[in-house]
């Protein structure tokens, strides 16, 4: 535990998911108490399968209590999540985590 | 669907939920940015900060804030989602408040931002009611015997601040110089104002 100040986000998927769940919930998705309910309901089960709850995987948690509650609201279905998904993964521009001399496309 | 995924994949669920929801016109994606760009870098406990001090120079103004939290934060401007009950709740010589969220991470985001790392993880959660004086101790404060700890359980519909005692030897201080005392975690009870 240190006291001292940390960032907000780690990285950026993390401040979409967060941005995503208060901007809903502004817009009347759902309340506040049945978010809490969902997060800390996937924050027991996390723990419950060995998760060691440090708080660093904080917004795994937050993004997987996001998908059950849109679900469940039936804002977005398990088969649109999926598609999507793949959809996503397929569009993703190919990273390689070495120096490249070439541009990444050409427009 | 228990994707407990690896390294990119939380990013790519992400991006496929927001275009989704974008789509279906159930968000719009500026506003997403804007509601980040507050939160990173506007809204944090230097608005706490304000509250407090306030409530240091003006004994008016401190009777309304334990009588009804979320109206005087009011007053200074500071509400919205995580902030709408509020209860302050008053460190005095004889007593001591720490505040914690066992079940999850329930925070005043409007005068304290969002919660550190420690306050979302679990020693933090689960030890602050074992062995609350352990934790302080861990924090660096040490609270005598004679003082009683009371520890605060946030949750959605109630969120707390610690009221924490105005140093001595402030006397001649403005509240500007005040509010420069005051800690994010002396507002949350792990911690006290800075030193004059």
């Amino acid at each position: 535990m240190t006291p001292d100040a940390d960032p907000t986000f780690r990285e950026p998927w993390e401040a979409q998911a967060f941005g995503i769940v208060v901007k809903l919930h502004e817009a009347g998705a759902f309340t506040w108490t049945e978010w809490a309910e969902a997060l800390s309901g996937e924050i027991r089960a996390a723990q419950q399968a060995g998760d060691p709850d440090t708080g660093e995987t904080y917004y795994r948690h937050w993004l997987a209590a996001l998908e059950s509650l849109v679900r469940r609201k039936g804002l977005v279905s398990d088969a649109e999540l999926r598609t999507r998904r793949l959809e996503v993964a397929a569009n993703a521009a190919r990273h390689q985590h070495q120096a490249r001399r070439t541009p990444l496309a050409i427009g | 669907m228990a994707d407990t995924g690896h390294g990119a994949d939380a990013a790519l669920r992400i991006k496929a939920l927001e275009s989704l929801l974008v789509e279906k016109q159930l968000i719009d994606p500026k506003a997403l940015d804007a509601v980040v760009e507050l939160y990173e870098h506007k809204i944090g406990p230097r608005n706490g900060a304000k509250v407090v001090a306030r409530a240091w120079v003006d004994p008016d103004y401190r009777k309304r804030l334990l009588a009804d939290g979320t109206a005087a934060i009011a007053e200074l401007g500071f509400s919205g989602v995580q902030g709408e009950d509020m209860i302050v709740v008053e460190n005095t010589p004889e007593v001591h408040n720490m505040v914690v969220c066992t079940l999850c991470s329930c925070y005043p985001w409007p005068t304290l931002g969002l919660p550190p790392v420690w306050y979302k993880a679990a020693p933090y959660r689960a030890r602050s009611v074992i062995d609350p004086r352990g934790v302080l101790a861990e924090f660096g404060v040490e609270v005598p015997e004679t003082v009683e700890v009371r520890v605060w359980d946030s949750n959605a519909e109630l969120r707390y601040l610690v009221l924490p005692m105005r140093p001595a030897g402030t006397e001649g201080m403005t509240e500007e110089q005040l509010a420069a005392l005051v800690t994010r975690d002396s507002m949350i009870g792990t911690g006290v104002p800075m030193a004059a």
